[in-house]
C-alpha cells in the first residue's frame, strides 16, 4: 500500500463522520483532544456532513456524488483531513478518485484523496505520539473493520497505540480480519447473514476473555455491541478515541 | 437456467439452520485458508505473482477474438476439431452429436464447471446416453442426485460420515465403511470400471494456448489423465474467456491457480493435451474436440469494467475466504458459480432480475478482492451491479429491475439532507430528541432481530465542537 506522510503540521482538518456525529459524538471530540494535545489547531467545519458511502455501495453513485461534492467544497484548505474511521477514510481515499473517475475536477479530487488520513495512522506517524497509561490494569481485544484493514492498512498503528499503555493487556482475536457483518446497509439487506456473522465475531470477542473491544470505525461497533446488549454478553464496546484519551487524560 | 422456485431468502435460512452443513463449512474452509496461507507465506513474491497473473489474464482479453483464431487454427493444426456454441443448449447438442456419430453410450467425466453450466449430464442422461462422474468430489454428488456446493471442491458440504452413508446406500454391495481408505478403494473399483468401457471422455479446460494449441488440464486425482487418454474420443469443453497467449503465460497461472485453489505448489497431475493419437503412439483417444462455449461471456467482454470478470481462472479462493460463502455454502446462491465470483458472473450470464438479490450479499469487505490471484476488483464490480439493477439505462440484462420510487425516494431524501447543513442539523436535532425511541419497522426491524436499537447522541458533534470551543468554521 502506498503510504506517504507529511511533516507535523500546524492545523488539521477534522471529517468527524455522519455515525460519530449522530451516535458517538463523544469519541468524535475524543480524538480532536488527542489531536489537540499534540499541539496541533483542529478545524471542524460545519457543513461537513457523510462520506457518501451508503449510497455508494447501495447502487446509487450520482447520490454518492453529490454528498461527496458536499465534503470537497467544504474541505478547501491545504490542511491533512483526519477521520475517526477506517472506512470513511478509506472512501474518501481510495474510493473517491473511483467514484469522480470521469470527472473533470480529478486531479482536485486526487489531491483531495492525498490529504486522507486515519485517525491512529496520523497519531502513529505523523503526530508520533507518546501516550502514558494513567489507568488500573484492564484486558481488552481489537476489532479492525474490513476497510481499516484492507482499504487503509492501519489495523497495526492502532493495535500499537493501545500498546502503548503499560496497564493495557491486548489480546487478539482468532480472526480478527474476519468481518462482523456489518457492512451499512448489508446488515439491513441480509439480516439473516448479517446476524450470523455478528453472532460468531461476538464468539470470538468472548473466547478472548477480554472484558472491552475497541475498535476504530463506529460502524462495526454499532453492530457489536448492538448484537452484545441485546444478547446480554456483558463486555463493552468502545471507539478507540474515547479508550486512549479516558487512559490518559487528567 | 436457475430453479423457478429460487428463492435466496429461503436458502439462506435453510442453510443458516443447518448446523450440520455450517460445522462442515467452517471446517473445510478454515483447512483452504490455512493451505493457501501457507503456500503464499512471502507477501511481496505473492503480489508481485498477482500483478503478473493479472496482466497475463488481461491482455489475453484485451485481444481475445484474435487468440480465440489462432487457437483455432493451431487445434485444427495440430488435429483438434474445433465446435463454437453460442448458448449452452448448442453446446449440449454438439457433444451429443459428436456422440452419436460414434455411436457412443457412456461417457466418463472429469471436472468441468463448464459442463455444469451447460447441465450437460441432465441433457445427455435425457437422451439416453450414461455419464459418470469421476472426480471423487463429482462422483459423490453424482450419487447424492446434487449439484457442485464449491467450484473446486464440489462435495465440501458433505462430511466423511454423511459420504459412508451415502456409499453404503447407493453403491451397490458395499459394506459400510467410515475408513477414508476403503471409502475412496470403493469410488476407485467403480470408476475404474467405467474407464475401461467408457466411448467418450469429457474434461473440462483450465488455459488453453493459442501460440500452440496446448489444452491444460490441472487435477489431483489422475481421472482427468483417464478422461482424456483411455476413451477413444476426448471432448474438451471451455468458456470462451480461457485463453492465454503464449505457452510462456502458463507457469505463473498454474502457480497461482493451485496455490489459490489448493494450497498446493503443484497439483499431482498437469495435463498438456496438443494432439490426438498419433500414428504409432501406444495410448490417447484418436479424436480429441474442443467445444468452445460463449453463452453471454461475449456481451461482457463488451464492457472495459465488466470485462474484468472474465480475468477468472476459477480457484475458488474468494470463495474459501469470503465470510457470506462460508456460513451458507453453494449451494444457496442457486446457480452453478457461488460466491463473490458468482455474485458477479451469474447476474452477469442470467440477467440481474433472476439472481434474486445475490448481489446484496457483501459486505463488500474486499476479502475475496484481496486474495484474488488476478486481482479482479470484485467489490468494485459488485457496486457496478448494485447500480445497474436501479438504473434503467444500464447494459447488464435485467438492468433497473429493481428500481422502485420508494427506495428511490430515500437515497434523494438522503443527499439533500447531507448535501444543505441547514437541513442536516435539523435532522440531527430532532433524531438526537428520539434517542432510540424510534418504531421498529423496515431496515429498523431487520438491524433489531439481533441487535437493540442505536440510541442517537442528544448533541452532535456538530454541536458539542461548538460547546467545546473547538475551531468550528
Amino acid at each position: 500500500m502506498d503510504k506517504r506522510y507529511p511533516d507535523k503540521p500546524d492545523t488539521v482538518y477534522f471529517f468527524g463522520t455522519c455515525l460519530v456525529d449522530a451516535v458517538y459524538p463523544e469519541a468524535g471530540m475524543a480524538a480532536i483532544r488527542l489531536l489537540q494535545r499534540e499541539g496541533v489547531r483542529v478545524v471542524f467545519p460545519q457543513n461537513q456532513s457523510c462520506c457518501g458511502q451508503p449510497a455508494y455501495n447501495s447502487g446509487f453513485p450520482d447520490e454518492a456524488r453529490a454528498v461527496a461534492r458536499q465534503q470537497l467544497d467544504t474541505f478547501t484548505r491545504d490542511y491533512p483531513i483526519v477521520v475517526p474511521s477506517g472506512s470513511c477514510a478509506g472512501m474518501m481515499k481510495r474510493h473517491y478518485p473511483m467514484l469522480f473517475a470521469r470527472d473533470r475536477d480529478l486531479s482536485r479530487i486526487r489531491a483531495f484523496s492525498n490529504r486522507i488520513f486515519e485517525l491512529t495512522e496520523f497519531l502513529v506517524h505523523v503526530l508520533k505520539v507518546k501516550l502514558e497509561d494513567r489507568g488500573d490494569p484492564i484486558q481488552v481485544t481489537w476489532h479492525s473493520s474490513c476497510h481499516a484493514a484492507r482499504e487503509m492498512g492501519v489495523t497495526e498503528d492502532s493495535k500499537n497505540l493501545v500498546r502503548q499503555l503499560k496497564n493495557v493487556t491486548l489480546t487478539e482475536l482468532e480472526k480478527e480480519r474476519e468481518c462482523c457483518g456489518f457492512g451499512g446497509t448489508f446488515a439491513v439487506k441480509q439480516p439473516a447473514i448479517s446476524a450470523a456473522m455478528v453472532t460468531d465475531k461476538i464468539a470470538d470477542i468472548r473466547g478472548t476473555g477480554a472484558g472491552r473491544v475497541l475498535s476504530g470505525d463506529c460502524g462495526c461497533l454499532m453492530n457489536i455491541t448492538g448484537a452484545m446488549e441485546r444478547g446480554k454478553v456483558g463486555i463493552q464496546g468502545q471507539h478507540i478515541a474515547q479508550f486512549l484519551w479516558e487512559r490518559t487524560n487528567g | 437456467m436457475g430453479d423457478q422456485t429460487f428463492s435466496f431468502e429461503k436458502n439462506v435460512e435453510t442453510a443458516l439452520g443447518d448446523t450440520q452443513l455450517r460445522a462442515n463449512f467452517e471446517y473445510a474452509m478454515s483447512t483452504l485458508y490455512q493451505k493457501r496461507k501457507a503456500v503464499f507465506a512471502d507477501e511481496a513474491e505473492t503480489e508481485r505473482l498477482r500483478e503478473v497473473g493479472n496482466a497475463v489474464r488481461q491482455r489475453a482479453l484485451s485481444k481475445l477474438p484474435e487468440l480465440l483464431e489462432k487457437l483455432e487454427k493451431k487445434c485444427i493444426e495440430n488435429g483438434i476439431q474445433v465446435h463454437w456454441a453460442e448458448t449452452t443448449d448448442e453446446a449440449n447438442r454438439i457433444i451429443l452429436k459428436i456422440m452419436d456419430d460414434h455411436r457412443a453410450t457412456r461417457m466418463v467425466k472429469g471436472k468441468s464447471m463448464v459442463s455444469e453450466e451447460m447441465h450437460l449430464n441432465k441433457f445427455l442422461e435425457e437422451h439416453g446416453k450414461e455419464v459418470m462422474e469421476t472426480d471423487l468430489g463429482e462422483y459423490i454428488i453424482q450419487l447424492a442426485g446434487e449439484t457442485p456446493s464449491h467450484i473446486i471442491v464440489p462435495a465440501v458440504h458433505k462430511n466423511k460420515d454423511q459420504i459412508a452413508k451415502l456409499f453404503h446406500e447407493k453403491i451397490p454391495g458395499a459394506p459400510y465403511t467410515e475408513k477414508v481408505e476403503e471409502l475412496n478403494a470403493l469410488a476407485r473399483k467403480t470408476l475404474r470400471e467405467k474407464f475401461q468401457h467408457a466411448d467418450i471422455g469429457l474434461s473440462g479446460v483450465n488455459m488453453a494456448v493459442a501460440e500452440t494449441g496446448t489444452l491444460c488440464l490441472v487435477e489431483n486425482e489422475g481421472n482427468g489423465r483417464m478422461c482424456t487418454t483411455v476413451p477413444p474420443v476426448h471432448v474438451a469443453v471451455m468458456g470462451l474467456e480461457k485463453v492465454v497467449e503464449k505457452l510462456s503465460d502458463v507457469p505463473p497461472v498454474l502457480r497461482l491457480l493451485t496455490g489459490s485453489a489448493t494450497g498446493q505448489i503443484i497439483t499431482t497431475y498437469f495435463n498438456m493435451i496438443t494432439t490426438p493419437r498419433k500414428p504409432g503412439e501406444k495410448d490417447g483417444p484418436e479424436e480429441v474436440h474442443l467445444v468452445i462455449l460463449d453463452n453471454g461471456r461475449s456481451a461482457i467482454l463488451k464492457d472495459p469494467e465488466l470485462r474484468q470478470t472474465l480475468q477468472c481462472i476459477r480457484c475458488g479462493t474468494c470463495l474459501n475466504h469470503c465470510p457470506v460463502y462460508t456460513r451458507i455454502g453453494g449451494h444457496a446462491y442457486g446457480f452453478v458459480y457461488p460466491g463473490p465470483i458468482g455474485k458477479i458472473l451469474t447476474p452477469q450470464m442470467e440477467g440481474l432480475e433472476k439472481t434474486g438479490g445475490i448481489i446484496s450479499a457483501s459486505s463488500l469487505c474486499n476479502a475475496c478482492e484481496e486474495v484474488c490471484p488476478v486481482k479482479i476488483p470484485i467489490p468494485e464490480l459488485i457496486r457496478r451491479l448494485r447500480n445497474e439493477s436501479y438504473d434503467s439505462k444500464g447494459s447488464v440484462p435485467g438492468h433497473g429491475y429493481k428500481w422502485n420510487l420508494p427506495e428511490v425516494l430515500v437515497w434523494k431524501a438522503w443527499a439533500l439532507v447531507n448535501r444543505y447543513p441547514r437541513l442536516n442539523e435539523l435532522a440531527m436535532k430532532v433524531g438526537g430528541l428520539f434517542g432510540d425511541r424510534f418504531p421498529k419497522i423496515g431496515p429498523l426491524k431487520q438491524w433489531t432481530r439481533v441487535r437493540t436499537t442505536p440510541r442517537l447522541a442528544r448533541h452532535s458533534l456538530h454541536e458539542l465542537v461548538k460547546t467545546e470551543g473547538v475551531d468550528h468554521e
